[in-house]
């Protein structure tokens, strides 16, 4: 397989109306959750490429859940759909009254996937967690994941309880493209020394145009941040400033985005910035005017660092230089 | 005399209601430090009125109470909760459908740069009649918010909100009326526009043929699913600050020197802008700097815990400071001034986000002297209670 363009194929399934399309063009497209009324029904199985940092193009296919469709799914576009997918990611309507038909369906499309592609991960979201009461929802949630899990051999199965309404569809998101990034052990080996050298509480990559978690390291001081949610809320406060900074700036939300964000308080210190093409980084530093200048400096030249790297073309796709490097230039840069 | 009685029915009614206030404040994650704070402020509060009713037999000028008084009135159903929990409970404005119909008169006091109270009346009730001591409401008036329900039959309300008036300038025509044409969000461009024009002809025909010629009454198109109704309250509040003027001077000497395209003052917890810089106010530049706002209040949440191993690594300044670049260059630079306002600006100028160090200072400069401002005028307040207490009975 080349490594430089990978492109994976991740395959939308879930009932009609669960609400396949409208995560997409929330997490993929730019829309709004407001906007998402406008969709209609997805005919047949619509095709979209998502160039996702740089190197990694998911092929999605929104497959139309309705009956009809997914009868000819099963049998006669059998061989077509099912093969060589790298992930199925399959949506429940929790507000679904026939949940065992529900299962029986997604019991079919799982035999046809290992009949095809056995080495595909498997994501269920149970979705528009948001109408469920919010005593009920952890006990129902988990109830329906076991039930899921139970439908479902041969397959390790992630679950992730969602909504288009809060920011449970990101960290479902971020949970998906995690596995999907290729060198995703290079980064994070890179982040972490990274994060040690300018002694920050923690450093998340966010990919551009998404706002999606790609990956995050955080001190032993970070992790003992109490809100674990954090990464998500995140995502999502900078996505709805986006949207705003679009819509007042005339532009679309495609195009809209942050150059810098510098934002200094007695408890802490955070710089967002764009990293390499394709990503932001957000750190988090202690207060303190000197070091976090540092901090921001150390960035900087690490950004540089990345760009020569990927020049020359050492590596693949995401510019990392070889593990070694990062310390190199952390020390030159506080040097 | 009926005074006494009046009072006593409305210290019962005020038992009554404290757990009802309870109940809607604990809805909205309020510590209950703070909550027993506001319950024993009410409590005062109406200890406070009934020992100054005694003195009001005698018609005094001056405002019993030092926190101005925001009125919410209008026909039931007109949206007058849901203004209220948006702006000041920052509610989402879709969960408002659920708020239940407001039964009676709801008290909220709002601990700010400038203590105020919104009293939130319900739809139904008849403040007009008799029974109601009409000293006990309008009294300490700041503002009469009255709210029309624009997709609706209007001209009941509009009736009403005439007889209001009249009844009430003849005793207190100081009283600033500030009509919120409301849910103009389900209205065409075309429609609003001649609803309001529609409202402004039939309120300002009713009230001149009555004889109250020039009415000191605005008008507003609000909704709460966008910043209408932010900007609406912002002017309502504006008119209630002392020094306004002086604060208006100072934003706007700070924006000319630093080249700020636009700056507004905000008041952080309700996102109102209580002053803003002389220049025309740009809707984009206000929806903007309030989102600016959320966004650092949001990511402020998320890492503002507190732990005994989280130790700063050196000396900063105090108050919070953030700027962020967009894509086209724009900067919106935000500057937190004490613990209730904060100083949004946007910027535009290529030259002047190059001299970030000296828009830091100047602004720096500027939250001194807001700050002396406001000491001044709290100094002039306590003057003026001191010599209330000095010579009253």
């Amino acid at each position: 397989m080349d490594a430089r363009k990978k492109k994976r194929k991740v395959l939308l399934m879930g009932k009609s109306g669960s609400g396949k399309s409208s995560m997409r063009s929330i997490i993929f497209s730019n829309y709004v959750a407001k906007d998402v009324r406008r969709l209609g029904a997805t005919i047949d199985v619509e095709h979209s490429h998502v160039k996702f940092m740089g190197n990694l193009t998911l092929n999605l296919w929104d497959c139309g859940g309705q009956d009809a469709f997914m009868e000819t799914y099963l049998a006669s576009q059998r061989g077509n759909i099912f093969s060589d997918v790298a992930v199925l990611i399959y949506v429940f309507d929790i507000e679904s009254r026939e949940v065992d038909r529900d299962m029986d369906t997604y019991n079919a499309i799982i035999d046809a996937l290992r009949e095809f592609s056995p080495n595909a991960y498997v994501f269920c979201l149970v979705h528009k967690m948001d109408l469920i009461q919010g005593e009920h929802r952890q006990r129902i949630y988990e109830e329906r994941s076991a039930l899921i899990r139970s439908r479902s051999e041969g397959f390790r199965v992630d679950t992730f309880g969602s909504s288009i309404w809060d920011q449970s569809l990101y960290k479902a998101w971020a949970g998906i493209v995690h596995k999907l990034i290729p060198n995703l052990t290079v980064i994070e080996r890179f982040l972490s020394a990274f994060a040690k050298k300018i002694d920050a509480e923690e450093v998340i990559l966010f990919e551009r145009s998404t706002f999606l978690t790609v990956t995050s390291v955080s001190s032993e001081i970070g992790d003992l941040n109490p809100i674990f949610d954090r990464h998500e809320r995140l995502s999502n406060i900078m996505k709805a400033f986006k949207h705003c900074a679009a819509r007042n700036t005339s532009t679309t939300p495609a195009s809209a985005g942050f150059v810098v964000m510098h934002t200094k308080t007695p408890q802490f210190n955070i710089f967002l910035g764009r990293f390499t093409d394709n990503t932001y980084i957000f750190l988090v530093v202690p207060p303190g005017e000197a070091a976090y200048n540092c901090a921001v400096f150390n960035t900087m030249l690490a950004r540089e660092g990345f760009s020569k790297a990927a020049a020359s073309g050492r590596t693949d796709g995401f510019p990392l230089p070889p593990p070694e490097t990062p310390d190199d230039h952390a020390t030159n840069g506080s040097a | 005399m009926p005074w006494p009685a009046v009072e006593r029915s409305w210290s019962i009614e005020a038992d009554v209601e404290q757990p009802f206030v309870a109940d809607r404040q604990s809805s909205l994650f309020k510590s209950e430090a703070q909550l027993s704070l506001e319950q024993h402020l009410q409590g005062n509060h109406h200890v406070g009125t009934s020992a100054h009713a005694r003195s009001s037999l005698v018609p005094d000028t001056q405002p019993r109470d030092a926190k101005p008084r925001l009125l919410l009135m209008g026909l039931r159903r007109s949206g007058k909760s849901s203004i209220a929990s948006v702006v000041f409970h920052k509610m989402p404005p879709n969960e408002t459908l659920f708020l239940e119909s407001t039964t009676r008169i709801q008290k909220d006091s709002i601990h700010s740069f400038m203590d105020f109270q919104v009293w939130d009346f319900p739809g139904q009730l008849e403040y007009l009649e008799p029974s109601f001591d009409l000293e006990d409401i309008f009294g300490s008036l700041g503002a009469l918010v009255w709210v029309i329900d624009a997709q609706d039959d209007y001209l009941d309300s509009v009736a009403r909100l005439n007889r209001t008036i009249l009844t009430v300038q003849q005793y207190y025509p100081g009283i600033n009326v500030e009509v919120f044409i409301h849910k103009v969000d389900g209205l065409s461009d075309e429609y609003r526009q001649d609803t309001f024009q529609d409202i402004v002809q039939r309120i300002s025909d009713e009230l001149s043929d009555a004889g109250y010629e020039n009415a000191p009454v605005h008008y507003y198109l609000t909704s709460i699913y966008d910043y209408s109704v932010f900007e609406a309250f912002s002017k309502v509040i504006q008119k209630l600050i002392p020094n306004l003027s002086t604060l208006e001077n100072l934003i706007t000497t700070l924006s000319n020197n630093c080249g700020f395209e636009k700056t507004y003052l905000f008041d952080v917890l309700s996102k109102i802008y209580i002053a803003s810089d002389t220049r025309p106010v740009d809707m984009a530049c206000y929806e903007m700097c309030s989102d600016y706002i959320d966004v650092i209040v949001d990511i402020s949440e998320l890492y503002s815990w507190d732990h005994p191993l989280r130790k700063a690594k050196g000396e900063q300044v105090q108050e919070a400071e953030s700027h962020v670049i967009l894509h086209d260059e724009t900067m919106i630079h935000l500057m937190e001034m004490n613990k209730y306002l904060c100083l949004v600006s946007v910027i535009r100028n290529p030259e002047a986000k190059e001299k970030k160090g000296l828009i830091d200072m100047n602004c720096r400069t500027f939250q001194d002297a807001l700050n002396e401002v406001f000491s001044r005028s709290w100094e002039q307040e306590q003057e003026e209670q001191a010599a209330r207490d000095h010579g009253g009975p």
